[in-house]
């Protein structure tokens, strides 16, 4: 089974933080990691690839420092990555993001499977995912919890709902989007990360994957920044005086409302 | 891109204080961009010299913005039942088609649907497409998206909003692509811009870091899913009038490639936490799964539901469907009470616009103090009985 991960760059949410003076984020000392969801991705195609053959390629469309990433999922046992990078790109929204994303899948050719975390935690839109399965005709189930049975023809899975979940069958070429319930991520081996040093990239362009232009970057998203600001402030730290009798006693007279 | 020009630039910096992204940088003199620019255009407004331009924005292809009329709102039905966002979006909805002088309708899609439609009509709907078919019984992206893409296609709608759940967010990011519509998700505030009543959109970004807002200038239907519990529902009113419109689904919009082999409700707890107007969240300071025990009677003598930091989900006292935060679920309840959590960002991002936020900690620096509304400094073991006490004492009396 060949499985193509698409795995994003992201800035490590406890690095990102409000400058409280210019309410903007601060940078210093952000690091970058791979998008969390797409690390049990990555793992899912891992394991599959194991149990059935294959190959697994990762693919991320980032600057060329996303290259990091790449290095990472190939010491987690991935065979091949592929850079998707070009200024041009700049400022994509999920839907230029996902017809990038969908026209190097193209060029890649040749997989069975396309695997997606479920959100990028940056901007946790989770639509890349479906949006990349309608632009490649295929058919996509969204936050898989649990593949119970996995060959070339078919996949049996649960897809996790909001009162439960429910049970999928559906067969290949398919794009799936994964929550953390699915697996626990492997930590790199010391060949992994001997094979990641290594490692070497295919770089594709905006004009490699034969991308319009009016439909990549800032031109071709349909959705547009027109503001950023920051959230009101929570009141906080208010905490509660007296003995604790009187501060529960309290607490219940403020909470009367809800009760 | 985002051009500077040299040649007017005079670093003053004014652009590097207004980037919420701190993506600009005045380096020796000049302003330079870095990767993390997201093109908002922040800085090209402030710039006095003119020094900055955004380029390559303008779109090649242009709708024709005039022929697309009316808000619709995706009302999700599923198992014999409305999700409650959907009442929460034709009150918002209402609002929208007032300010532009259009109808609001709403899109009924599921099986054994009864008295829904009037229901909606009652809560804001003038018009309800009904689609009401034993086929639909069961979720899929496929069928559900054929449907409503087609729908939209037909009738043209300027917006389309549905809620932030499960299958609005599993389906609705298809049919935005399908149509080539712009899609903003998880959206908590709606408006309609005064100048030319385009729909503005803010949400939260980087964990709610930062609030952005977001439009579509030339596509559409401009399409946002929104978060539960955030808008508020109109008081049913019988005597509003609507009219239900039957829409009968073709066999080229059934057939999909995805079988849903069965639907399985989950028996414990009630895991739609996002659904829940008040939340009793525990975390690892309650020691053991005998500590979850005493959330849960909290939650009962409260009619709550239980939710979870990631620590507790996976020591494995409770499931996954239960977890707050950035690799969990966003929520924003009337009432979340953080029992034993020490409010690390990840898990502050997803309950951060709860309205009343309370925090039980006998840790009086941890940082869940700092998003709190109340807080109580103490052992929960001890506080929580008496609480459970005095709240069954007072719904007694
Ligand atoms: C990529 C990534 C994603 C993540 N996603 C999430 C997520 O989605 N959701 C999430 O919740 N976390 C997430 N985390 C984990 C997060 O960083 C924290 O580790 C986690 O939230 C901590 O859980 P906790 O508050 O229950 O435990 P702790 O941090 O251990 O806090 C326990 C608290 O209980 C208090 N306490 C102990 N005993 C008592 C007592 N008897 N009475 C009163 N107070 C007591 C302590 O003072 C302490 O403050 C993520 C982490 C990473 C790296
Ligand atoms: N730039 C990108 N490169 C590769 N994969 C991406 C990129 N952006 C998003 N994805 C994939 O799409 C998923 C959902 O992202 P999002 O829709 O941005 O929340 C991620 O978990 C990734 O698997």
């Amino acid at each position: 089974m060949n499985i193509i991960v698409c795995i994003k760059q992201v800035p490590d949410a406890k690095d990102v933080r409000l400058d409280p003076e210019t309410n903007t984020l601060a940078r210093e000392g952000v690091q970058s990691i791979m998008n969390p969801y797409d690390q049990h991705a990555l793992e899912e195609a891992v394991s599959l690839r194991e149990q059935l053959g294959g190959k697994v390629t990762v693919l991320t469309m980032g600057p060329p420092q996303a290259e990091e990433i790449l290095k990472q999922a190939i010491s987690c046992g991935a065979d091949k990555g592929v850079l998707v990078s070009d200024r041009a790109f700049a400022g994509a929204d999920t839907w230029a993001t996902s017809y990038t994303l969908a026209k190097a899948v193209e060029k890649i050719g040749d997989f069975d499977l396309i695997l997606c975390g479920k959100q990028a935690i940056d901007g946790d839109t989770a639509q890349v995912g479906p949006g990349l399965a309608i632009r490649l005709d295929i058919p996509f189930v969204t936050c898989i919890q649990n593949i119970r049975e996995a060959s070339e023809s078919e996949l049996v899975m649960e897809r996790m709902m909001d009162d439960g979940y429910d049970v999928v069958a559906v067969s290949c070429p398919v794009l799936l989007t994964v929550v953390k319930d699915l697996n626990t991520p492997r930590v790199p081996s010391l060949k992994g990360k001997m094979k990641a040093k290594k490692a070497e990239f295919t770089v594709l362009s905006a004009e490699d994957i034969g991308a319009d232009a009016a439909c990549i970057g800032l031109a071709g998203s349909p959705t547009q920044v027109v503001d950023v600001f920051p959230p009101k402030p929570r009141g906080g730290r208010a905490i509660l005086n007296g003995s604790m009798e009187e501060q529960i006693e309290q607490l219940v007279e403020k909470l009367a409302v809800y009760l | 891109m985002l051009i500077v020009d040299n040649e007017l630039c005079v670093g003053c910096g004014v652009c590097e204080d207004n980037c919420a992204f701190a993506a600009i940088e005045v380096k020796d003199g000049l302003a330079v961009v870095g990767d993390a620019c997201t093109l908002c255009g922040s800085c090209v407004d402030v710039c006095e010299v003119e020094a900055l331009t955004l380029e390559g924005v303008e779109k090649s292809v242009q709708v024709d913005l005039e022929s697309w009329s009316g808000v619709w709102v995706y009302c999700e039905f599923r198992a014999g039942s409305l999700a409650p966002v959907s009442l929460e979006l034709l009150g918002v909805g209402r609002k929208l088609a007032d300010a532009r002088g259009v109808d609001l309708s709403a899109v009924l899609i599921g099986a054994d649907t009864g008295e829904t439609a009037a229901q909606l009509i009652g809560h804001g709907a003038d018009t309800v497409y009904r689609v009401d078919n034993p086929s639909l019984q069961y979720f899929t992206d496929e069928a559900y998206g054929a449907v409503l893409t087609d729908l939209i296609t037909k009738h043209k709608p300027e917006i389309v909003l549905a809620g932030a759940t499960a299958i609005g967010r599993s389906f609705i990011p298809g049919v935005a692509n399908s149509l080539g519509a712009g899609l903003t998700a998880d959206c908590t505030e709606l408006a309609i811009r005064e100048d030319d009543g385009a729909l503005l959109q803010t949400r939260p970004a980087f964990g709610g870091n930062i609030m952005a807002t977001i439009v579509c200038p030339s596509s559409r239907p401009q399409m946002s899913t929104v978060r539960p519990k955030v808008m508020k529902p109109l008081e049913f009113d019988a005597s509003r009038n609507g009219v239900v419109e039957d829409i009968a689904v073709t066999a080229e919009q059934l057939q999909t490639k995805v079988r849903v082999l069965e639907s399985v409700i989950s028996e414990q707890d009630n895991v739609n936490i996002q659904e829940s107007d008040i939340l009793i969240g525990g975390g690892r300071g309650l020691d053991s799964e005998k500590g979850f025990k005493l959330i849960r009677e909290l939650a009962e003598s409260m009619d709550a539901a239980v939710s979870a930091s990631r620590a507790v989900v996976d020591a494995g006292w409770i499931g996954y469907p239960h977890q707050v935060g950035q690799t969990g679920k966003t929520v924003a309840p009337k009432l979340y009470i953080a029992c034993g959590i020490s409010g690390a960002i990840q898990h502050v991002a997803g309950m951060q616009s709860s309205e009343t936020i309370v925090a039980i900690n006998r840790d009086k620096d941890a940082p869940i103090f700092d998003v709190a509304d109340f807080g109580l400094v103490g052992d929960l073991f001890e506080i929580i009985p008496i609480l459970i006490n005095k709240i069954e004492g007072n719904r007694g009396s």
